[in-house]
């Protein structure tokens, strides 16, 4: 799974530089079906009282996007105090931009049994 | 001791019963033990304690202000029901315990309304600890600048009332890695100071938000350290432990100690284990108020102990 996930990491930069390098219309379109592809491991959906996926490996400088399906409140909140959201209502979202390599464990404050590992390469 | 869960209630208790929409738990102080009395029940003259007994305090619980969602849409309204109650009851206790999740999502308003409701119960003084909806915004924030003054900001706190020691704990801020409550370890060195000297004889009531013993894990119902907690309290010779957060009732006695949950104000929850998690639970409207409640404590001097009652709103 988490081959996978690197895989698809690993091209959305190579498009993305693709494009800015050349600026021709056939890399936009390259870019702009990659960077689609590249959305999934970026983003963290809530439901059911889990984080789906439980585990999300993204390269250095990528910004998460956790967003809460469940009609209960949620929050992410990281172990060590690097980002805590608010309570996410229904449908609200939350994002954090992760700078540094490191594996960051996130959990829900509200109901901490809900867990996962954010990996930054 | 003698707990009081009235099982059997006469038609004109469950006529009364039905009259309301959601209550809380009474407390009676019956030989050294605390047992609740279901308020309606109690209201209604049914109950041996609430005969017996003086009024101690009333237990409202997760009173969740601030949720609009279908298991129900009108959380203000049902706290209202469950406040105009309780000031019908005719001897009202001194005080109010409100074990947590005031709010819904700690935000500043809804702790405006909250206040502007609570301010309606006639009951001198309101006591508080945080549920973990009260705290999402961190230490230190809303639910402090509110509630803090009695702690120092540290959210744990006891006090004295009618020869009863009172203690609050904070189990929402120190979460355990398996996700169960977790008291910490300078709020556990407080509690054994704060009972050191104290004569065992004392009746003793905790109030938290979340269960003090391990109701079900997987959800985190329960507190990790809070067998160190127990520890300290177990040479007492009645020890009352009241927490919310499941929005039901689950008692058990384990030698003098009484542990007991209250039922929230505001919506239901599932059974441990029934369903994807602790969420709300959506009941016909009629359903409803049968499941939402209050608790409310009485002191019955011969033998001292307390006895609870629970009443629903209907």
């Amino acid at each position: 799974m988490s081959r996978i996930k690197l895989g698809r990491d690993l091209v959305a930069p190579l498009a993305f530089a693709a494009l800015f390098a050349m600026g021709l219309l056939i890399a936009v379109s390259a870019a702009d079906s990659a960077a689609a592809q590249a959305q999934t491991p970026n983003t963290v959906v809530i439901k059911n009282f889990m984080f789906m996926p439980m585990a999300v490996t993204v390269k250095a400088g990528t910004t998460v996007t956790w967003k809460n399906l469940d009609g209960e409140p949620h929050t992410v909140v990281n172990d060590v105090g690097l980002f805590r959201s608010t309570a996410l209502d229904q449908n609200d979202s939350y994002k954090f931009k992760f700078e540094k390599p490191g594996v960051y464990k996130v959990f829900c404050g509200i109901h901490p049994n809900m867990k996962e590992t954010i990996i930054v390469q | 001791m003698s707990t009081d869960f009235p099982s059997e209630p006469s038609r004109r208790g469950a006529l009364k019963c039905l009259a309301f929409g959601g209550a809380g738990t009474l407390f009676v102080l019956a030989g050294g033990v605390l047992a609740p009395i279901d308020l309606a029940l109690a209201a209604g003259g049914r109950s041996s304690s609430a005969k017996t007994g003086v009024p101690l305090f009333l237990q409202i619980s997760d009173t969740h202000i601030g949720f609009n969602k279908d298991a129900n849409p009108d959380v203000a309204g049902t706290l209202k029901q469950t406040i105009e109650f309780v000031n019908a009851m005719p001897t009202k206790p001194a005080l109010t315990i409100h074990t947590g999740d005031i709010t819904h999502l700690s935000k500043p308003a809804e702790f405006d309304l909250a206040d502007q409701l609570l301010s309606r119960l006639n009951v001198t003084e309101l006591h508080t600890t945080p549920g973990e909806h009260d705290v999402t915004d961190g230490p230190g924030a809303e639910y402090f600048s509110r509630f803090g003054k009695a702690s120092d900001n540290r959210g744990y706190y006891s006090f004295d009332h009618q020869g009863v020691h009172f203690i609050s704990l904070v189990n929402v801020m120190h979460f355990k890695p398996n996700g169960l409550g977790g008291l910490g370890d300078d709020q556990l060195a407080w509690l054994a100071a704060d009972l050191k000297g104290r004569s065992s004889s004392t009746p003793i009531a905790v109030f938290a938000h979340m269960p003090m013993w391990t109701i079900y894990e997987p959800w985190g119902w329960g507190t990790g350290d809070g067998d160190q907690a127990f520890s300290h309290l177990r040479r007492f010779g009645s020890v009352t432990v009241l927490n919310g957060h499941i929005h039901q009732i689950v008692s058990k006695v384990e030698g003098a100690i009484t542990f007991h949950t209250a039922r929230s104000t505001a919506y239901p929850q599932p059974t441990a284990g029934n369903g994807a998690g602790p969420m709300p639970l959506k009941v016909s409207s009629e359903q409803l108020p049968k499941m939402l409640g209050v608790t409310s404590v009485d002191i019955v001097r011969h033998p001292l102990a307390l006895s609870l009652t629970d009443t629903t709103l209907a």
